[in-house]
């Protein structure tokens, strides 16, 4: 058990880091000098050696990479190269839009597609079933940007029931924001949700192929208490590979479908930030996401180990 | 979706090998899902050569006089906002499309199949480092490494490319691996092992034939999501660049007229998903109709 988990832990760590300095390499160390894309080519050199010294960029690389780790440690990202303020709050302030977004549209994803995937599986080839998979295989070629734009033309232009975009904010209670949050949480769910769903029937049928299940049917189990009891615990493991991988999908649906709504989120954050220059900004969002994805898909790592013992002793 | 059992693949499913290439496409032409996805993707492809050399009118004048006409005889689907063919820009977009959707898969199957070819047979420390190394790129999807190439080398298809081929690896790495690993497993691998051939004899000669069918489906998959992928950066600037018509700067355009002109976001949004689905349907036919064992079963 302990052994597991420190292994897990520490790959964690090390992926981690790798991801930080990877990040660090590619947005720090190419363009060259960060101070003169943010004033210009046509800046004066002094000012251009005055904003390098005073943003501390005049530091050799390692010492920038490590005073960025320290920072973490402690929660001080520094301050934002174009507004001043220190990027934490920047973030945090945009979190409060982005959080909410990605569970919403996770809980409406893994909702429909079990719901999709038992019942297609349960009726195999039958009508109710060739139905259904047709609609997720429409619902896996949609856009979600473009899903979002058509969800924009019906409920905002043609019925004006909902706004085409901006976030109502959490202060007046929590319905406003999410009602905000709804279109965009749907346009992001709609197509994760068509690909689970396929990957929950297939799963599910695989395992109702298997020996055990005929042996359970043999012993006089029904076919409802056979996918309840035995079916679904096996065929959860592909499930959940999927959710987590489809985690970073989200994120980076996030990023598009905040610029489609005009949310003020961290996609539009990170977005912003490359068109401002503020490149510590973008550094910091694109390592936050990564942590994200990593630490997600750690936590379906581990709960394998809990669903199926036996990936815990191949394991060791 | 689901091939009747037919005489043909019966027979085939008993022995996988022998399988004649003639009842192959006279199965295919009886798959629905195979032929219909075959004829959207031929559609895509078609529009892509098309417009190499015909287009209606040039995809790249710009005419603002005759800017957001409604269909016409002259202009089928009507003109932007800057006056250009709506069909014109439609048949230029499915090129860029195409384009990016190959190199793309291109790159993730090269290296994502090596990798988890290689992962599975040698597994230890070297399947450990091979899978924590695409876990790890596995943490900046395609919208987040573009977004960060954009960053410092600007915007644009080979950055986008490049990215969404990268973000392609580790996903064709766990599913390598994955159905690999069940492979090895197998009583038949045993047996091989036990005949004395060595792990790159299996993995060539046991291992990839039968994790080929989930590769194919994958690949088709993947090229969607390529394609997706690729319409969303354009979508957000960060793609394929103006002028080169592209589906996803199309909507970023259309967007900021959906009050006046609606339909302009219709159309270009129909195209990806037209060539999406086709390619979906093309490789669940293939997958049918290469893979007996699946087809007998579905």
């Amino acid at each position: 058990m302990s052994v597991f988990f420190l292994r897990r832990i520490l790959t964690l760590v090390a992926t981690l880091f790798a991801a930080s300095l990877i990040i660090f390499l590619v947005l720090d160390a190419l363009p060259g000098n960060a101070a003169q894309m943010l004033m210009g080519a046509d800046a004066s050199p002094d000012a251009v050696h005055a904003l390098t010294v005073k943003l501390g960029l005049d530091q050799p690389l390692a010492v920038r990479y490590l005073l960025w780790i320290k920072g973490m440690a402690v929660g001080d990202l520094g301050n934002s190269y174009v507004y001043g303020t220190p990027v934490s709050g920047l973030i945090a302030e945009r979190l409060v839009l982005t959080i909410p977004l990605a569970i919403m549209s996770m809980l409406i994803t893994v909702t429909l597609a079990l719901a999709a995937g038992i019942y297609t599986a349960a009726n195999h080839n039958k009508l109710g079933d060739v139905g259904v998979m047709s609609l997720t295989q429409i619902g896996i070629a949609l856009p979600n940007f473009w899903f979002a734009i058509l969800l924009i033309l019906l409920f905002s232009v043609k019925l004006q029931l909902l706004s085409a975009g901006g976030f109502a904010g959490w202060d007046d209670g929590i319905w406003p924001g999410i009602r905000s949050l709804l279109l965009p949480a749907i346009s992001l769910a709609v197509v994760q949700a068509a690909i689970l769903a396929r990957v929950t029937r297939s799963a599910v049928l695989e395992v109702l192929r298997e020996d055990f299940v005929r042996t359970a049917r043999a012993k006089g189990l029904g076919k409802r208490e056979v996918l309840w009891r035995h079916v679904l615990r096996n065929a959860i493991i592909p499930v959940m590979t999927v959710m987590g991988l489809q985690f970073a999908n989200l994120l980076a649906g996030t990023i598009v479908i905040e610029n489609v709504f005009y949310l003020p989120g961290l996609g539009r954050l990170i977005f912003q930030s490359i068109a401002n220059r503020d490149l510590i900004v973008v550094r910091n969002c694109v390592m936050l996401l990564a942590a994200m994805v990593v630490i997600v898909n750690f936590v379906v790592d581990v709960l394998y180990a809990f669903i199926d013992p036996r990936i815990k002793v191949a394991n060791l | 979706m689901s091939a009747p059992l037919t005489a043909s693949a019966a027979a085939a499913a008993i022995a996988p090998g022998a399988r004649p290439a003639t009842g192959f496409w006279r199965r295919a032409l009886r798959h629905r899902s195979f032929v219909l996805g075959a004829g959207l993707s031929l559609l895509v492809l078609g529009a892509a050569l098309l417009s190499l050399v015909w287009t209606p009118w040039s995809a790249y004048d710009i005419d603002v006089a005759s800017k957001l006409h409604p269909p016409s005889a002259a202009h089928w689907l009507g003109t932007d906002v800057l006056g250009r063919d709506i069909v014109s820009l439609l048949l230029v977009g499915a090129r860029s499309t195409i384009m990016v959707g190959v190199i793309a898969v291109g790159i993730g199957l090269t290296f994502g199949v090596c990798l988890g070819l290689i992962a599975a047979a040698r597994k230890g420390w070297i399947e450990e480092l091979i899978m924590r190394l695409s876990d790890f790129t596995f943490a900046f999807p395609a919208v987040l490494s573009a977004i960060m190439l954009a960053a410092v080398a600007g915007p644009g298809m080979l950055t986008s490319t490049t990215a969404i081929g990268i973000f392609q690896i580790p996903t064709f790495v766990r599913v390598t691996r994955g159905s690999a690993n069940a492979i090895w497993a197998r009583e038949f691998v045993l047996a091989a092992r036990a005949a004395g051939k060595g792990s790159f004899r299996i993995t060539i000669e046991h291992v990839l034939p039968n994790i080929l069918s989930i590769l194919i489906v994958q690949a088709t998959i993947q090229f969607a999501l390529a394609i997706l992928a690729e319409a969303a950066l354009s979508y957000l600037g960060l793609g394929t660049q103006p002028p080169q018509p592209s589906w996803g700067r199309m909507l970023n355009d259309a967007q900021t007229l959906l009050f006046q002109s609606p339909m302009l976001a219709v159309y270009p949004g129909a195209a990806i998903a037209i060539a999406v689905l086709g390619l979906n349907l093309l490789g669940d036919g293939l997958r049918d109709l290469l893979d007996p064992r699946l087809a007998r079963e579905r």
